[in-house]
């Protein structure tokens, strides 16, 4: 995928700890992805292509949480080789699912899974990249959106802000006209407390938020909390709610230890 | 190299497969003495952390162990959860169901078949390559599988973990005028897909036959997808129920993986050419015709034929897909009720990779006490270190350069997925 050309930015793709579902995000952009290809050096995406160029890159993408003792290595010399980091998705920003390992005894999940337990080295946490190096840029989601993927490499590359929403769930449902499945149903949804970025997907599909794209800024969790008691939620109910995707964000964590510890 | 000496065939990261591997194989003389895929992506450890949540949650975490088949994990998910719960679907929901699967094969396949496997054969690095020449065919793989995803995020709500499908049926369900709009990106597909298994055909492909225990679902009336009896070409004929005393998982002193094995025999091949040899009367007829037109028939036993018979799967995806969207009537409800009871289901569905078997017990409180996952791709690691083992046998004379690209095709030609493969694939990190 490399071209000769000079000026075109030197891509690379870094995986951890994940699905794959991030990446393959920019090969689901079926109706931009030869143009965004024609514009970017493809220097380092093994999902993708056999061709592997050696850094330094102009931008690098990470996909995953750090959860072994080398690739907490790795992602030191990622950043080493990467003008601009970024990282993309909930793994990358959050710690991912993985993540629920960190409020348990990960050697007793190491016997439950693994026949031979000690020949597995893996961390005690799943953490998101910012934990271990500076990132330029977090694009959440899980998945992300592709939308928010062509973005965010478009304004890159034009050295311009990203124009991707902060706000709440609540406002997409609100710019849908969807009626609100939480009063009008009293369907608990986390979309008071997540990032926009999806739609609105799960209101429109009649069921509640789960926080795919993580907490907003400024997220009232406490408040949200009373909200989901007056629904009838017990306390294990909702540190299943805030221990998902995004457990390991501050915010859903502090909310799900709150739960816990009432 | 006259055959004396030893070389080694060695891909530190294996390229154009799902998740992170590594290939080391050691020719001595003409004589291959070690063949190691090495899975290094880290383990994530889900059956762990899917005790003590509910069981509508396992249709939502499990897609999370593969973006490029969470349709599969759901399915296999929801079906083991019913048979634990006794919960009995709506007919119209099992079509829906169906056709979901559908959009996944054909985004799947034509992800493997166009970008992943193809550039192998045509000497291109990836498909971006490829599309210098071959621009035309390269925007024919990726109208086919935009159109894939649009069937997954109609009834899912987007391609990669999907949001609907959950115990019992779907969160909501599309309507028949939706499923209408389908039909003629279907028929474009369907024609597009018939194209490719000639275009896949007139590929040039290695000599190299083996000799495979095939396993795979098989249904009475229809090409497997969601549900039938486990069958094998030497005998085996059981229910996902049983699936634990039939397969077992070795350690295998040259591997730094458990291996999967049938029980009492040995390695054997899941995927499309194993649904292909043992369901090929079930494939509808515009299926049919294109196979035998460009002389495939069962058995198949040439690995690297694979990328063919997933084209004429696609093609089957397709005509499934318009049949179902024709036959279809909306659901009374979009879900049957699902009881809090204690209870343990199995269930295998056909991920486009193979077989994917889920187990769980769960509580009276629908929590789950256990979960066992088997995705495809682990099944299939003992068959690719053996087919290694004669293929690199026959490069010995090869160029280093030209024989390991040979090898990594081989390996490519089972598409394998090895971020599935890790969540439970006993992965062995040397310390």
């Amino acid at each position: 995928m490399n071209s000769k050309t000079k000026h075109k930015p030197k891509i690379g793709v870094f995986k951890f700890a994940s699905c794959d579902g991030c990446q393959l995000s920019l090969l689901d952009a079926e109706d931009e992805l030869l143009e965004i290809v024609s514009a970017l050096d493809i220097a380092y995406f093994p999902e993708a292509t056999r061709t592997m160029l050696k850094g330094p890159y102009d931008i690098g993408f990470v996909e995953g949480s750090v959860t072994t003792h080398q690739d907490a290595q790795r992602i030191q010399e990622v950043r080493r080789q990467c003008k601009t980091l970024i990282t993309i998705g909930a793994c990358a920003t959050a710690g991912g699912i993985q993540a629920l390992r960190n409020w348990k005894d990960v050697d007793e999940f190491v016997r439950v899974v693994y026949a031979t337990p000690q020949f597995i080295s893996t961390l005690k946490l799943s953490t998101p990249i910012a934990e271990h190096v500076p990132v330029d840029f977090e694009l959440r989601g899980c998945p992300i959106s592709k939308h928010h993927l062509i973005e965010l490499i478009s304004a890159t590359l034009a050295g311009r802000k990203p124009n991707i929403p902060t706000y709440s769930v609540c406002i997409e449902c609100k710019r849908k006209a969807n009626v609100c499945i939480s009063v009008a149903r009293g369907i608990p949804c986390l979309g008071p407390v997540t990032q926009a970025g999806c739609g609105a997907l799960c209101p429109s599909y009649d069921r509640g938020c789960y926080g795919c794209y993580g907490p907003m800024e400024s997220s009232n969790t406490a408040s949200l909390t009373k909200q989901f008691r007056i629904l009838g939620q017990a306390d294990d109910q909702m540190v299943r709610a805030f221990r998902g995707f995004n457990a390991w964000s501050w915010q859903f964590r502090k909310a799900s230890e709150d739960c816990e510890h009432k | 190299m006259t055959g004396r000496g030893a070389k080694t065939i060695r891909v530190d990261t294996l390229a154009r497969v799902e998740g992170e591997g590594s290939l080391y194989i050691k020719l001595v003389g003409d004589r291959v003495a070690d063949v190691k895929l090495k899975i290094y992506e880290p383990p994530r450890m889900f059956e762990a952390f899917l005790r003590g949540r509910h069981f509508s949650e396992a249709p939502d975490i499990t897609a999370r162990i593969c973006g490029i088949c969470p349709v599969a994990y759901q399915m296999s998910a929801v079906h083991a959860i019913e048979r634990a719960l006794g919960v009995r679907i709506d007919p119209a929901i099992r079509l829906l169901r169906r056709l979901f699967y559908c959009g996944e094969w054909i985004e799947s396949h034509t992800l493997h078949v166009y970008m992943l496997h193809a550039p192998d054969f045509l000497g291109y690095p990836d498909a971006i390559a490829m599309a210098a020449d071959h621009r035309a065919v390269v925007e024919r793989a990726l109208r086919l599988k935009k159109i894939g995803n649009r069937i997954v995020q109609l009834l899912g709500g987007r391609e990669i973990h999907p949001i609907s499908a959950t115990v019992g049926g779907f969160y909501r369900t599309p309507t028949k005028q939706q499923l209408s709009e389908l039909v003629s990106d279907l028929e474009w597909a369907l024609e597009a897909s018939i194209e490719t298994v000639r275009w896949t055909a007139s590929l040039e492909f290695p000599n190299f036959e083996q000799d495979y225990e095939f396993v795979a679902l098989r249904h009475p009336d229809e090409y497997p997808l969601n549900e039938g009896r486990l069958v094998s070409n030497r005998g085996l004929d059981i229910d996902a129920a049983e699936y634990e005393d039939h397969f077992v998982e070795l350690h295998v002193k040259h591997s730094n993986a458990l291996h999967s094995v049938v029980r009492g025999r040995s390695s054997y091949l899941v995927g499309p050419l194993a649904r292909f040899n043992l369901n090929f009367e079930k494939l509808p007829e515009v299926a049919h015709t294109v196979a035998l037109e460009v002389g495939l028939r069962p058995p198949v036993k040439n690995l690297f034929r694979s990328i063919v018979v997933r084209a004429v799967e696609l093609v089957f995806a397709c005509a499934e897909a318009l049949r179902i969207i024709h036959e279809y009537a909306p659901p009374a409800e979009p879900r049957a009720e699902a009881p809090h009871r204690t209870g343990v289901g199995q269930a295998i569905t056909e991920a486009p990779r193979g077989i994917l078997y889920h187990r769980y017990a769960l509580d009276e409180k629908g929590l789950i006490v256990t979960a066992k996952i088997v995705p495809p791709t682990s099944q299939n690691l003992k068959q690719i270190e053996e087919d290694l083992r004669e293929y690199a046998a026959r490069l010995v004379a090869w160029p280093t350069e030209e024989a390991t690209w040979k090898c990594e095709q081989a390996v490519r030609s089972y598409d394998p997925c090895i971020s599935c493969a890790t969540h439970s694939l006993k992965v062995v990190v040397e310390r």
